[in-house]
Parts: structure tokens; C-alpha cells; sequence
């Protein structure tokens, strides 16, 4: 990679290098943790938290990726 | 109770419409030449978001999918329910990383993630383990589609004596598949993508509204399970989680998740897409998918309340589990919907059986015979072997199931998801780094590739009674913990193991000086997008691996830069 670097342009690599990439880190790790969400109580419409729970983590999937996809594309 | 007549018409006359659109589909946005890899393999890469959605979601949502997740609640209880996480980590999974693929595929004209690491590290064995381990790993998961095919023929009866005519339909069911991707190429699975899905959901919102109504409601429905498990002898069962399966079921999400962007269709479909703005669009999208899939899941725990009995398996040793969602379906619906929630299933398994077909028969093409057989291959050749390898692929998948036991094929699908993980180093941190030296790569696939066979190969399943291969928890115990219950998912021991071995072999070879191929991308290629002035129109062959046009591109490069 680094022979060629030199002489390259640095502004083409800005694009992707945004640090609200690093958000992106939030959706992979918080459904992982079991510790937050292996319990039965509360319940929401008679699911144990285990199933409502985790099926909310889908929104903070969602809502991450929009956030970033949004701060991050291009200006025209 | 549903009517198996009514249910057969109905499945069938849907799966016909369906064939007909994959023929058709030929015609669909048509190029001005279909003889071309890109046209064939990858749709023209013209893919908007509408497309993608249906595509990439037809393609990670598997029949199988749908048919073995339920049947894990059912069996296990919560332990099943890690599709849910394992399908959210996917998303962020992918902007990191596959859009920076698809960008450097954009920019040289790669098809296949082997092509990417053989311009990235000058290494054509490198490439040529990574393409042989994408198409070993690829194979059983189109099998297992027959598998979703056949739990729900079994359901309506459609059964015979013979080997012949107890697979008869899904031999037919093949052929015709064959038939239209070898026509439509990728056009094929993107067309039916849209019926499939629009059935599938459906048949879901009525399935979670309908059934808790009919079965007294979700709280009742938990409270079966609950009453299931805590009857049942076996330790590791349960609505929830205990302190024996968390660790598993933390890194069977994070490794299934890291799995599933690395198979070859996955792939496939983002690289159809138009542009970077689609595929990232669309990670805001596919979750829809998960929340489906979440719902679906939760089938398996309706089918305890309804008190399901799953049919017997093949080979009459015990219950098929596949079977629970087409039998719940079966008993609680009429029988036109449960035939319309058939079809979904079956049509569910077509569209990523096309894709994965193409997938595989793309890395065979690019990597196997331009690599090695002939070198001056025309695009049109190129789609032509192409397309007769997907047949290939599509009779081998099937003579897996009719002439072997289904069970391998899962054997074999489980043995998959470890093996593509191995890929991991030179496919998704190559995209982001060429610090590894190539050998360190290879090295790293060898000791992972083993390390996993050697885990897989020590897994007992007390439940059939076999020996080995019995499933991809690893005790704590053989790791020499004494008296540990926990369990921890093969694969991504595996790749651990992988990384670290590449790491030190790298270390080795640059400290030896050892010769390290050069680097055939460019920083910037990783974020090319359309209408990036340095891509030459599609129809004009390119060679990519061919150093000595590598270099005059990378000179282009850098003046059009």
C-alpha cells in the first residue's frame, strides 16, 4: 500500500475516513451483550424482555446506519 | 386442518408464474449484449435500490432460513433466537466494509472476492484458496434449499417409496431453475426476489397477528415454551439464556454475522448494485428483514403452543424439525393460505439458490478457468463457462440430497460457516489493510481451516447419537477447563487462531525478506463510485490481473486523478 501513496492525492481519501464511521461500532457490540437482555421481566405485550428487547436493537441498527450514511455522503 | 389438494394447486400454480417470470427475466432491463460476466453474473451492476432490497434481502433470507430458525426455538428455546442479533450485526458489517469492495470492484472489474485478492496481493494461490473455499462452502447451502423444499412437500403429502419419486418434484422443481438462470443469469433470482418477498411477508403479518389471537395470546404462547423446557431432561434448553450458552451465543452471532458477508452471494448481490449510495441506503432497509426474521423465529414457539408433533425424518430415526412451520401452518390456516405460505417457502428458496449458483460458478470462472485453463478468455467465454457452471453446481446440490443422507448436507453447511470465516483476513481486513504478508494469509487459511476440523470433528450430539460433527458449540471442557459447562462457537476459535498464526507468519517472512507481491489497487479505488472517470464502459474486455495493464491504469489513474 505504501509505494503507492506517495504521490496520491490525499483528498480522495478523506470520503471515508469520517469518524462517524466509528458509530458504526454501537449495532455490533450492544446486541452481543447478553447480560443486558437475558431477563423475563419487564414484559411488553407478553414478550419477555429477551425477545422485545433485541428485536428493538433492530432500531438502533437502523438508526445508526441512517445517521451515518447521512453525515457521511457526499455534498453534490 | 388444511387440504392437501387445495394446497397443492395453489403451490403449484404460484410456482409456475414464478418460472415463467425467470425466463422473462431475460428480457428485463436488457442489455445491448448478454454476453458478457457482468451482464450474466452480476445484472449489468445497474442494480437500484428497490432492486437490491428484494435481491439482497431474497438472498441472506434463505428458505432454509425460515424453516430451520423456527425449528430451533422449537427444539432449544432462546438459543435459536442469536438470528436476530447475528442478522442486525450484519448491516453496520457491511457498510464497513463491502462498500469499500464494491468500490474496488467498480474500479477494476472484479466479479468475484477471489479477483479482489488477487489484484490486492499479487498472489494466485492466495485467490485460488479463497475461490475453492468460497465454492465448498457455497454447495451444501443450495442443497439445504432443497432441504426448505422438501419440509414443506413432505407437509402436503407429496411423498412416494421410491428414492425417485420422493424427490421427483424437487428434481423438477431444479431443472426448471436451472433452466432460467442459465437464461437470465442474476436477472432471474432479482425478478422473483420481488414475489417471493412480497408473499413471504404476507403470510408473516397475517401468521404474528392471526395465530397469538387463535392460540390465546403471546403471553400464553411463552408460557408453553416455558412448560416444554422445564419438562424436557435436556440442561441447556429454556425461554431464556443460562450461565452455559451465553458465550455461544454471543460468538455464533458475531461469527454467523462475519460468515455471512464473506459467502460468495452475499457478495454477488452487493456487487450488483449501481452505486455506494444504494448499498448503504439499503443497510437502513434490510433490518426490515431481521424484524421479519425475528417474527419468524417466534413461529416455532406457536408450534409448541398448538401442540405440533414434527413428522418423521428420512431415514426414520427421529423427528424432522423442519417440519414444525409447515405443519403449524397446515393445521391452523385454510388450506389456499397455507398453500400461498408453501409457496413463499418454496419460491423463498429459489432466489438464493440462483444467486448462490451464479456465485459459485462466477468464482469457478474467474479464478479456476481464466487463472488456469485459458488465460485469454473473451467475456463471452467467460459467461458462457459461467453459465454452464452453474449447472454443474445445480445437479451436483441435488444429487447431494437425493443420493445422501440431508443430514450431511447440514453437516456440511455447518462445516461451511466455519471454513468461509477462513477467509476473513484477506477478504475484509484486505479491504482495509495490505500490511499481511501473502504467505502470512496463507499460512493463517491453513492453520484455521485445521483448527476448525479438528474442533468440529471432536463435537458429539447426544441428541442423534453421533459421534462427530454433531453441531458448533465447543465444551470449555476439552480446552482443558475441567468441570466447565460453557460452550463456544468453532469458527470464530478458528479464526482467532487464523489471525494470529498470519500475524506471526507475516512477521517472519518480512523479518526474513521474503519477496511479498505488490499491491494491483490504489488507496483511492476504495472509494470510486459510478461515473468514476477511470472505469471504461462494461463491453470493452478488461484484464485486470494482467500486471502490465494493472500498471498503465494505475499511470491513467494518476493522471486522471
Amino acid at each position: 500500500m505504501t509505494e503507492h501513496e506517495a504521490g496520491r492525492p490525499a483528498v480522495a481519501r478523506a470520503k471515508d475516513k469520517s469518524p462517524w464511521n466509528w458509530l458504526l461500532f454501537v449495532p455490533i457490540v450492544i446486541p452481543l451483550i447478553t447480560p443486558l437482555f437475558n431477563r423475563d421481566e419487564p414484559r411488553l405485550f407478553g414478550f419477555p424482555t429477551f425477545y422485545w428487547l433485541q428485536l428493538a436493537f433492530i432500531l438502533i441498527g437502523v438508526g445508526t446506519t441512517t445517521l451515518v450514511y447521512q453525515m457521511t455522503k457526499k455534498r453534490r | 386442518m388444511g387440504d392437501h389438494v387445495t394446497e397443492i394447486v395453489v403451490f403449484t400454480l404460484l410456482f409456475l408464474l414464478v418460472s415463467g417470470m425467470g425466463f422473462v427475466a431475460a428480457r428485463w432491463r436488457a442489455p445491448s449484449d448478454m454476453a458478457h460476466l457482468d451482464e450474466w453474473g452480476l445484472g449489468g451492476r445497474s442494480f437500484g435500490g428497490w432492486i437490491t432490497w428484494f435481491l439482497v434481502g431474497g438472498d441472506l433470507y434463505t428458505a432454509y432460513t425460515f424453516v430451520a430458525v423456527p425449528a430451533l426455538l422449537f427444539g432449544a428455546g432462546a438459543a435459536g433466537f442469536f438470528a436476530v442479533p447475528y442478522t442486525i450485526i450484519i448491516y453496520p458489517l457491511v457498510f464497513l466494509v463491502l462498500v469499500r469492495l464494491w468500490s474496488v470492484s467498480h474500479r477494476h472489474g472484479f466479479v468475484t472476492p477471489a479477483d479482489f485478492v488477487r489484484s490486492r496481493f499479487q498472489s494466485p494461490t492466495l485467490a485460488l484458496l479463497i475461490a475453492i473455499t468460497g465454492i465448498v462452502a457455497t454447495m451444501p447451502y443450495i442443497a439445504l434449499q432443497l432441504v426448505g423444499i422438501e419440509a414443506v412437500l413432505k407437509t402436503m403429502g407429496v411423498t412416494g417409496e421410491s428414492t425417485i419419486a420422493r424427490h421427483l418434484p424437487i428434481i423438477i422443481a431444479f431443472a426448471i431453475l436451472a433452466a432460467y438462470t442459465y437464461q437470465s443469469g442474476l436477472r432471474a433470482p432479482a425478478l422473483i426476489a420481488f414475489v417471493k418477498d412480497t408473499l413471504i411477508y404476507i403470510v408473516i403479518i397475517v401468521a404474528v397477528l392471526y395465530l397469538p389471537y387463535k392460540l390465546g395470546g403471546w403471553g400464553d404462547i411463552f408460557a408453553a415454551a416455558d412448560a416444554k423446557f422445564d419438562a424436557s431432561p435436556s440442561p441447556n434448553d429454556g425461554v431464556l439464556l443460562n450461565a452455559n450458552n451465553q458465550i455461544q451465543y454471543m460468538t455464533l452471532a458475531l461469527g454467523s454475522a462475519l460468515a455471512l458477508f464473506l459467502y460468495p452471494h452475499s457478495i454477488t448481490g452487493v456487487l450488483a448494485s449501481r452505486n455506494r449510495d444504494v448499498i448503504k441506503r439499503n443497510m437502513s432497509a434490510l433490518p426490515a428483514y431481521s424484524l421479519l426474521l425475528g417474527l419468524i423465529a417466534l413461529l416455532g414457539y406457536m408450534a409448541i403452543a398448538a401442540g405440533v408433533k414434527p413428522l418423521p425424518n428420512a431415514a426414520g430415526t427421529g423427528a424432522d424439525s423442519n417440519t414444525v412451520v409447515p405443519l403449524l401452518f397446515d393445521q391452523q390456516f385454510p388450506g389456499w393460505f397455507a398453500g400461498i405460505a408453501f409457496a413463499a417457502i418454496g419460491i423463498g428458496a429459489l432466489v438464493p439458490a440462483a444467486i448462490m449458483s451464479i456465485a459459485a460458478a462466477n468464482l469457478f470462472t474467474r479464478n479456476i478457468y481464466k487463472e488456469y485453463l485459458r488465460k485469454d478468455a473473451s467475456p463471452a467465454q467467460e459467461a458462457n463457462v459461467s453459465k454452464i457452471a452453474s449447472l454443474v453446481v445445480k445437479v451436483g446440490a441435488v444429487a447431494c440430497i437425493v443420493f445422501l443422507d440431508p443430514q450431511f448436507s447440514i453437516d456440511l453447511q455447518l462445516i461451511g460457516g466455519v471454513i468461509i470465516l477462513q477467509t476473513l483476513p484477506s477478504v475484509a481486513l484486505g479491504i482495509y489493510t495490505r500490511w499481511f504478508h501473502r504467505g502470512g494469509l496463507i499460512a493463517g487459511w491453513a492453520a484455521g481451516m485445521l483448527v476448525g476440523f479438528l474442533m468440529l470433528y471432536q463435537i458429539p450430539n447426544a441428541a442423534t447419537g453421533r459421534a462427530h460433527f454433531g453441531g458448533s458449540a465447543f465444551p470449555f471442557s476439552k480446552f482443558g477447563f475441567e468441570g466447565s459447562t460453557k460452550t463456544i462457537y468453532v469458527g470464530l476459535v478458528a479464526v482467532v487462531v487464523n489471525l494470529l498464526v498470519a500475524v506471526l507468519v507475516t512477521l517472519a517472512l518480512r523479518a526474513g525478506k521474503v519477496a511479498d507481491g505488490g499491491d494491483g489497487t490504489e488507496p483511492d479505488d476504495y472509494f470510486a463510485d459510478e461515473g468514476d472517470p477511470r472505469v471504461k464502459p462494461i463491453p470493452l474486455a478488461r484484464t485486470p490481473e494482467d500486471d502490465e495493464v494493472a500498471e498503465d491504469e494505475a499511470a491513467e489513474g494518476r493522471r486522471t486523478a
